[in-house]
């Protein structure tokens, strides 16, 4: 068992330090997203610099939401990253601290941040954000069993363990992605990635250009800075669980914090670059896309890995 | 108690979000806020970004002659932004009714229709038909370094 300070630095880095590394990563986002566009881009303090404006204003809540749940949902969905970001770096800095399952539970606690945007943007009574819920709902639809099944090959790699230190031990020799069956899995992974980010092109729940903001219209001050936290988090928990589930894990020490820093830069940019090349699909084009292409192709790394082992 | 408001004061002057309300312009000043956003310009230099919702914004950006229809819409969007806000008058328009002035639909500069719901609002006028780019930046940057 792991003695208090284990635990004290695990919430520290999870609550404290994904937060700030998150903001940051935002920040080359937007950075790199300008110089793509030929423009000068934000200073580096920009992102942290918008968090502490919005913490200090004030709230906007309408006379039609319902105000126990529209202000409740983004602390749900910031605690659910928080948790997730929690346990990998648990993981990281100590793969003792695994646990029989620990997979599911990441799982389920990255769904939080689609399921608090649902709630609190019902919860808001602003047409807009009713629309961008029912289109988040869809995408969570489409996007969960694909991203399930690519985790289907790690697992069975691990020898059939949902043990996130199992499955990282298991490619202390070879690293899962550059198995045939891994990679289609990352393929996968990636795709479902950039949806659960909310970035272009499959950001219809927020679509800022056809809904305002969708699910996020009706927030005002802390709420929306939570909410903005939440996906600055997204940005820094969904690579890092990527790395560790197909890439050899994140390492904190000597060369290997060199290795992980070039893995969350090579994914920090398929995202940025994808986010920058491609139009906003329509909802039913991105349900389409992920049932009938990304399903199959999850299916495909599922059967190549059965045979595998 | 101090610093916080120092940092939040900070954060107000390093990221105004503008949210852009059309009361009735002939779209010429429209046309040169989107400007701002280009490479030549690029606003977002100094943390501004064009907001979606009212309730996300710092600054009003007000265009246009505010009209007899518009107005009770101009106020209802001031009492729905999350306070403190800016609320800047573009162009000359906003600022004073300009050729428009004695229309049978003026209803009232901007600064006039503003303070009928909120005395203390923070008001910024930027003149021009349309204003240029260039001054709309100094105007901003000079009220975000008085607030």
């Amino acid at each position: 068992m792991n003695g208090l300070h284990f635990w004290i630095a695990v919430i520290v880095l999870g609550f404290l330090g994904t937060p700030i590394l998150g903001l940051f990563f935002k920040w080359i986002d937007r950075f790199v997203t300008a110089r793509i566009q030929w423009r000068k881009g934000p200073p580096f303090y920009q992102t942290y610099a918008d968090v502490l404006k919005l913490l200090g204003k004030e709230t906007v809540v309408s006379e039609r939401s319902s105000v126990g749940m529209f202000l409740f949902a983004p602390v749900l969905g910031f605690v659910g990253v928080s948790v997730a970001a929690a346990m990998l770096w648990a993981v990281a800095i100590d793969p003792e601290a695994s646990f029989a399952g620990d997979l599911i539970v990441v799982v389920y606690f990255l769904v939080f941040p689609s399921l608090a945007l649902i709630l609190g943007a019902s919860a808001s009574g602003s047409p807009h954000a009713g629309l961008g819920a029912s289109r988040e709902m869809k995408m969570v639809i489409a996007y969960e069993l694909p991203f399930i099944l690519a985790l289907v090959p790690p697992i069975l790699n691990a020898g059939g363990t949902f043990k996130l230190s199992q499955i990282l031990s298991a490619q202390s020799e070879g690293v899962l992605l550059w198995s045939g069956s891994g990679f289609l899995a990352f393929l996968c992974a990636l795709a479902v990635m950039q949806a659960k980010l909310g970035v272009v092109p499959f950001d219809q729940a927020e679509a800022e250009t056809e809904l305002m903001g969708g699910v996020i219209v009706a927030y005002s001050g802390p709420p929306l800075a939570l909410i903005y936290l939440m996906k600055a988090m997204l940005l820094f928990v969904l690579p890092m669980f990527v790395i560790t589930v197909f890439w050899g894990g994140v390492h904190l020490g000597g060369w290997g914090l060199l290795s992980t820093a070039v893995k969350f830069v090579v994914l920090l940019v398929v995202i940025v670059l994808m986010r920058n090349t491609n139009p906003r699909l329509r909802i039913d084009q991105t349900m389409k896309f992920f049932w009938f292409f990304v399903t199959p192709l999850a299916i495909a790394a599922c059967v190549v890995s059965l045979y595998a082992h | 108690m101090a610093i916080l408001d120092k940092l939040k004061l900070w954060g107000l002057k390093k990221s105004p979000w503008i949210y852009h309300l059309n009361a009735g312009a002939c779209n010429n000043c429209d046309i040169e806020v989107l400007e701002l956003l280009t490479p030549r310009f690029d606003v977002e230099r100094i943390g501004v970004l064009l907001a979606p919702s009212p309730r996300h914004a710092d600054a009003l950006l007000v265009t246009g002659v505010c009209t007899l229809q518009t107005k009770p819409r101009v106020q209802e969007i001031y009492e729905q932004t999350a306070k403190p806000c800016l609320v800047v008058c573009l162009g000359a328009c906003a600022c004073t009714g300009g050729i428009f002035r004695s229309g049978w639909h003026f209803a009232g500069p901007v600064d006039k229709v503003i303070r009928e719901v909120d005395p203390d609002a923070m008001i910024v006028y930027i003149p021009g038909c349309p204003p240029k780019p260039e001054a709309m930046i100094s105007g901003i940057a000079q009220a975000l370094a008085k607030l």
